[in-house]
């Protein structure tokens, strides 16, 4: 079966999703990324969606799910990179991803990741 | 009501989503839709062809060009011959779902359509016609 691959990049996984995911790969994906999470200790996860066409609910809850469980493991999930159309499309089929950060590009989500490690390191020891 | 240009393609499993989708892009691009209806549309599809395989067992879709004297458009007709739907005004509501699912898709691809119709009926089964219009 085909899988996305999952690269490793400083303290996060980076995925890229390239292709038109069937639903096993999507399942697939999401048991692939917890697993690496743990064994690479990873904080923060980038899931690069620019090459998708589109986001539809199944999509979105995949993405919705892979941030809980990221979360549950101590690592930030970013979704980087949606197209404009995927955006408006995903607002009027009535999905806003609540649970996920969104950074415009890989920098950006990385950004987002340092910082929040960064915030944690400072607010440490003795509270 | 299908032109020489129609296709039917059966739906069964997920992979055949991804074929709905990619028919469903290829006519929203040759009936000059904008980038976002192309999108608005193919996401329709994948939503009702997904949905008919939770909850119809599987069924048909039926992608076409169609055309007025002013525009032309895409619709898609979804038929499966599942349960149906008893209470169709509570299944278009966000957030109702009989099954794992997020409970947007009838809504979600009602309003992500221009046109929407549904018919069902219990025990017989559910079509559902879309249409977005350029």
């Amino acid at each position: 079966m085909d899988r996305i691959p999952i690269l490793k990049l400083g303290d996060a996984l980076l995925v890229t999703i390239q292709v038109d995911m069937h639903d096993r790969m999507a399942t697939a994906l999401e048991e692939d990324l917890t697993t690496r999470i743990v064994s690479a200790r990873a904080k923060g996860v980038l899931i690069d969606i620019s090459a998708l066409e589109i986001v539809d609910s199944f999509i979105g809850r995949m993405l919705d799910n892979i941030a809980g469980v990221s979360r549950v493991l101590d690592a930030e999930t970013v979704v980087v990179g949606m197209r404009p159309a995927v955006a408006i499309t995903l607002v009027e089929l009535g999905l806003s991803l609540t649970g996920v950060k969104t950074a415009l590009n890989v920098e950006r989500g990385m950004e987002l990741i340092k910082r929040r490690r960064a915030e944690e390191a400072n607010e440490q020891p003795g509270e | 009501m299908s032109s020489p240009g129609s296709e039917t393609l059966r739906v069964r499993l997920s992979d055949d989503v991804v074929r709905v989708r990619q028919k469903a892009r290829a006519l929203a691009i040759e009936a000059g839709l904008s980038l976002v209806d192309q999108t608005k549309i193919v996401t329709a599809a994948s939503e009702l062809a997904r949905n008919m395989i939770d909850y119809g067992g599987g069924g048909s879709v039926t992608l076409d060009i169609i055309a007025s004297s002013t525009r032309r458009g895409v619709r898609a007709v979804f038929e499966d011959k599942g349960p149906g739907i008893a209470n169709i005004e509570q299944a278009l509501k966000d957030g109702y779902t009989t099954g794992s699912g997020l409970g947007l898709g009838l809504g979600g691809a009602k309003r992500l359509s221009s046109e929407f119709s549904i018919q069902s009926k219990p025990g017989e089964g559910t079509k559902i016609t879309i249409t977005r219009w350029k």
